[in-house]
């Protein structure tokens, strides 16, 4: 395929998905009430662990740990850590079968799609939210055009990562009958191990090496870190550098196994 | 009597039916248990990583966190097993299936609390009563009448007061059908205070779940009176004691907001 015309097809998805996001404004509403809540919560004992801490804990300081909250509950709207997929129900009822038809590569339209729809709850979800994180939550943002256009690009990448990621649940149906199973573990571990709910800084040891050999940090964790400064300059860009070599790998291995399941794959009726 | 015989044959009937249908599946009904058990275990890990960082926060140090966290999860735990799956409600009231149940001569809340009872949330029970359990050992409350009560009072406040913050969200839903994360985050942001310590809350937090939906009075304050360690908020050490008070309090709420909620639907047609 030309690469025009491959570029093409990927924006107009990328925008469909976009468009699609911006139809549920009551849900989005409610997900925002949600997210400030949990933010108000997560504030409020993250502060007090650091005053307890005596000012520090994990490396984090009082702004960093306000910024850290809102920037997690901000981007949980975009980011997929809950394992659910269109994909996965499309896999399930047999609707598969009427995308593998279309001269379109499976795995980068269906991420195209998503990310699309994701990037298009930054604005009624994270913008509210970091803008409250600012004025009450005492949390700061950097002012410097590299680190923010850094913190972008992270944002970005993680959430491309968590879409790529949970393509390859989806696609665990060409094997499994039923990936409910699948999609709960992915539910369990990727909040905890992102570090949703404790900075996987604070993790010990064993744990923080069992989190980072998973995709699952590069998802909320860096982006925060990068976005709000607590990582910047070389640590930086390499903490990107590593998001896109997971990018790179599950984009590999998303590529291998549909591959593999098309010849797996049996649609039961007709 | 006649009526409470009425409601609690069918329940019987129904209750039994669900365990042999959910135990028919031993693979996957196995495999629920263990996700639920993990969840429940994640949940613990997220109290340990944040409480093994420093000496203590808000006036609890790990262990008494983890008794706190008993009480509360525990009491949490009881009430989704009884009445989670109300959370599907905007679900049956998008697709207007809802309409049936207003058909059958049987009270609405007791036909969609019967409707289904998801056995997998046992395991969540147990994760909290195992913590509880050597939460109260390794705090050395003492074996007296008194702080047995206390416990028991505790839990059923607790599990009263979950309950109740269900059925009063289930009764916003009629206005909110597409908005549920709103009425989520009293449901589970409620869950996640009550595994907190109050004293870290500013005051906006101190009025929604300190007293208006009063998680506090389910895990928090009567591990305060049971170690006979000071009360927040100006209240008297015996705080503890008033969780039933809290209890009937969330009560009325659900039963305002249920009635005002079912009065509302007009039914979805057809």
């Amino acid at each position: 395929m030309r690469a025009r015309v491959w570029f093409r097809i990927h924006r107009r998805m990328f925008l469909a998905g976009w468009r699609r996001g911006s139809r549920y404004r009551a849900a989005a509403l409610g997900g925002l009430v949600a997210n400030a809540t949990f933010g108000f919560l997560k504030a409020s004992i993250l502060v007090a662990a650091v005053h307890a801490g005596g000012g520090s804990i994990g490396g984090y300081d009082t702004a960093s740990i306000a910024a850290y909250t809102w920037l997690s509950q901000a981007l949980l709207g975009s980011v997929n850590l809950s394992g659910r997929s269109d994909l996965a129900t499309r896999m399930k009822d047999g609707s598969i079968a009427v995308d593998l038809l279309r001269p379109v590569d499976l795995q980068t339209v269906t991420t195209a799609q998503e990310v699309g729809r994701a990037l298009f709850a930054l604005l009624p979800r994270a913008v509210p939210l970091i803008l409250l994180g600012m004025l009450v939550g005492g949390m700061r943002l950097p002012v410097d055009p590299v680190t923010l256009g850094l913190g972008v690009v992270s944002v970005v990448s993680g959430v491309t990562l968590s879409f790529l990621t949970v393509y390859l649940v989806a696609v665990a149906g060409f094997w499994m009958l039923e990936t409910r199973g699948l999609q709960t573990a992915y539910m369990i571990l990727s909040g905890f191990l992102a570090g949703l709910f404790v900075p996987v800084t604070l993790f010990p040891a064993w744990l923080l090496a069992v989190a980072r050999a998973t995709p699952f940090p590069s998802m909320l964790q860096t982006p925060i870190d990068v976005l709000s400064g607590r990582l910047s300059g070389i640590p930086a860009a390499q903490a990107v550098l590593v998001q896109l070599a997971w990018i790179a790998g599950t984009l590999a291995v998303g590529q291998l196994v549909t591959r593999a399941g098309r010849r797996r794959l049996e649609v039961q009726g007709g | 009597m006649a009526e409470r015989t009425s409601f609690v044959r069918p329940y019987r009937a129904m209750l039994g039916a669900r365990v042999r249908a959910q135990s028919s599946y031993r693979a996957s009904f196995g495999l629920d248990l263990v996700t639920s058990l993990l969840i429940g275990l994640v949940e613990l890990a997220e109290v340990w990583v944040l409480y093994r960082s420093v000496d203590g926060i808000g006036g609890l140090d790990l262990t008494t966190a983890l008794l706190v966290f008993g009480l509360a999860d525990t009491a949490f735990s009881i009430a989704d097993l009884l009445v989670g799956h109300l959370d599907t409600l905007p679900q049956y009231l998008r697709a207007g299936t809802f309409d049936v149940f207003c058909l059958r001569p049987q009270p609405l809340l007791a036909q969609l609390i019967t409707s289904d009872i998801s056995l997998r949330r046992v395991s969540r029970v147990m994760v909290g009563l195992t913590v509880l359990t050597g939460a109260l050992i390794a705090n050395h409350v003492p074996l007296t009448p008194g702080s047995v009560l206390l416990v028991l009072l505790s839990l059923l406040s607790g599990t009263a007061i979950s309950t109740g913050t269900f059925v009063a969200a289930s009764g916003a839903q009629f206005f909110l059908v597409d908005a549920a994360e709103m009425t989520n985050s009293v449901v589970y942001g409620g869950r996640y205070a009550s595994t907190q310590p109050g004293s870290v809350w500013n005051r906006p937090l101190i009025a929604l779940f300190g007293f208006t939906v009063p998680m506090a009075f389910a895990g928090y304050l009567p591990t305060l009176t049971l170690l006979g360690l000071p009360a927040p908020w100006h209240l008297p050490t015996w705080a503890g004691w008033l969780a039933p008070v809290a209890a009937l309090w969330t009560g009325g709420l659900a039963w305002l907001s249920w009635r005002t909620g079912t009065r509302h639907y007009q039914g979805g047609g057809g």
